[in-house]
């Protein structure tokens, strides 16, 4: 369902330029669910927005459902979808919950929207009290709920999510976690997740992929991580460092390039 | 040895059209040179608290509080000037979020340079040089290069990390910080608490520590405050917070996903409103 091969993408020029993804490959078969944890800066967000569209320079493959992504393809919108880790800056703080659900269809010209936009909101668990609301009147999870609602107005097939509830508290996050199990399952939906909180990784996901300086470094399903048994130094690393903090740890942690 | 910082019945209170909302309602804690978390679901009262410290409330927000002492000097009935030298110099606040802290048309070593320059005044050439280092000594790889970026040209734990180098440029006594870490990868986390953690222990800097993740919080603060409702449910040491009585605090951490025990769904919290009632 996706498939991406030698991705590579540069920003800036001269002394400046980044290699910001270095040869990324990696697919998704439909209805699976996959992770992406590495390093801060590794380029995990950037892999998301070639997928989504956001970011149209790149070289190699970027394709979902045999469909390159950012080619002006007009089937992708329908077929996939990103959510973004901000609940506040994802949705236009002047539009109604109403207005930022039934956008969507009316680009694409889908008819019908209210009783998709009541279906959506139900599906999310928000009921209709918060159909007319604007998102400062909503909380950080709302406002989550709310930016996943949207994600799914055009029914996509693929669900990018980046870091979708580290801004959220942990009661909300595990009702969040749930209802995107939930949804995975009603919808046959194959999930790409971005995610700094190994555990929640392996909570929602079949496998994972490990970033560091743009390249995956490993690729394992989440029962090796369970079994703290990943091959690379830079993934023991990361799984020591996910125990809580400790002294001595930090002070032995290595840099990998 | 006196405390840093002393607060008793410290009370937050919003206009609202129905009336007032009291949004923390009677926190009290003593801060000693050590690292101290608050954690709590959203809308407890966490940052609200931490902005009440430092003077950073919203401006149609009322305070209240019996006492309110940073280092014996009492914040309720300083001056203005008082105020300011004590908040610019010995007490910094680093924001939940960088995106709304940083300004978007400078270039980040501008934006630390005039931070470093504001305090510690010296050359431009000065700053820039200490600007650099604290850049590395966030573990920002290619620092010189991310001296020269606009803020959206950066990832988001660069900009957690940017802040936080920012706020210490002043050397500050008491450090609040606001979910600081949440956009970091474990490994970047680690060695930005190691910073802070130095400071306290070297330094002795205070800390509050404020964040969702209380299995951070209990293995790197000394002391916790749960908050649920505007107040402090419970009080412990941060190495007990896994076998905390409460149910709210047991609530928080059932609902967190575990490595070594999968769960096809995870508990949510059920909210008491007895957990409300005065003590
Ligand atoms: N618009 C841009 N212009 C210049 N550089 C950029 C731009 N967007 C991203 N980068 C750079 O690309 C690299 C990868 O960034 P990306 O946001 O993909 O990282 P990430 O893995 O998502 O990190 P984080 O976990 O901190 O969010 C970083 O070095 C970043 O500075
Ligand atoms: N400017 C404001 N006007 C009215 N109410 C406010 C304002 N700022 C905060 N509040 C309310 O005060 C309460 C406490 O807010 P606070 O920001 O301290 O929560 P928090 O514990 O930091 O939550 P989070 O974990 O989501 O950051 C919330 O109910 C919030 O809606
Ligand atoms: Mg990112
Ligand atoms: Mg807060």
């Amino acid at each position: 369902m996706i498939r991406v091969e030698d991705l590579e993408v540069t920003f800036g020029a001269g002394r400046d330029a980044v290699r910001a993804v270095r040869g990324v490959s990696f697919a998704v078969a439909p209805g699976e669910s996959f992770g992406l944890v590495g390093e801060s800066g590794s380029g995990k967000s950037t892999v998301l927005r070639v997928l989504a569209g956001l970011n149209t320079r790149y070289r190699g493959v970027a394709e979902i459902g045999g469909i390159a992504a950012g080619r002006g393809d007009r089937r992708l919108p329908r077929l996939v979808q990103m959510v973004f880790q901000d609940p506040y800056g994802s949705l236009h703080p002047r539009h109604t919950v109403d207005r930022a659900l039934s956008e969507p269809l009316e680009i694409h010209g889908i008819g019908d929207a209210n009783a998709r936009v009541a279906r959506a909101l139900e599906e999310v668990g928000l009921g209709p009290a918060f159909r007319f609301r604007y998102p400062n009147q909503l909380s950080g999870g709302q406002r989550q709920r709310v930016a996943i609602a949207r994600a799914l107005m055009l029914e996509p097939k693929v669900l990018l999510l980046d870091e979708p509830t580290s801004a959220l508290d942990v009661s909300v996050q595990a009702e969040i976690l749930n209802l995107l199990k939930r949804l995975r399952a009603s919808h046959r939906l194959t999930i790409l997740l971005v995610s700094h909180n190994l555990a929640v990784i392996a909570h929602m996901c079949d496998r994972l992929a490990v970033m560091n300086r743009g390249a995956i470094v490993e690729e394992m399903d989440s029962e090796a991580l369970r079994r703290a048994a990943p091959r690379e130094p830079y993934t023991r690393q990361l799984l020591l460092a996910s125990r809580g903090y400790d002294r001595a740890v930090a002070a032995g942690l290595v840099t990998y390039d | 040895m006196s405390a840093l910082l002393e607060v008793e019945d410290l009370r937050v209170t919003f206009p609202t059209p129905t009336g007032p909302f009291e949004a923390v309602r009677g926190v009290s804690f003593s801060l000693g040179r050590e690292r101290l978390g608050i954690v709590g679901e959203s809308g407890s009262g966490k940052s609200l608290t931490g902005r009440a410290v430092i003077g950073l409330l919203p401006p149609n927000a009322r305070l209240s509080a019996r006492r309110l002492a940073f280092d014996g000097v009492d914040l309720l009935g300083a001056d203005a000037r008082m105020l300011r030298r004590l908040r610019g110099r010995r007490m910094s606040l680093v924001l939940q979020d960088p995106k709304y802290s940083l300004n978007p048309v400078l270039r980040i070593g501008e934006q630390i340079a005039e931070a470093v320059r504001l305090h510690r005044g010296g050359s431009a050439r000065e700053a820039r040089r200490r600007a650099l280092g604290m850049l590395e000594a966030v573990r920002i790889r290619d620092p010189e290069r991310a001296m020269r970026l606009y803020p959206h040209e950066v990832s988001g734990g660069m900009g957690q990390r940017i802040m936080i180098a920012m706020m210490l440029a002043p050397e500050p006594d008491l450090l609040i910080a606001d979910e600081p870490t949440s956009a970091l990868d474990v490994t970047v986390q680690m060695q930005v608490l190691a910073i802070l953690d130095n400071l306290v222990a070297k330094r002795g800097m205070g800390l509050i520590f404020i964040s969702h993740d209380l299995d951070l919080v209990a293995s790197f603060c000394d002391r916790v405050l749960v908050m649920y409702g505007g107040r402090v449910m419970e009080e412990c040491r941060a190495r007990e917070l896994a076998s905390a009585r409460h149910p709210y605090t047991r609530g928080l951490l059932d609902s967190l996903p575990r490595i070594d025990r999968p769960r096809e769904l995870l508990p949510t919290l059920s909210r008491d409103p007895a957990w409300l009632d005065p003590a």
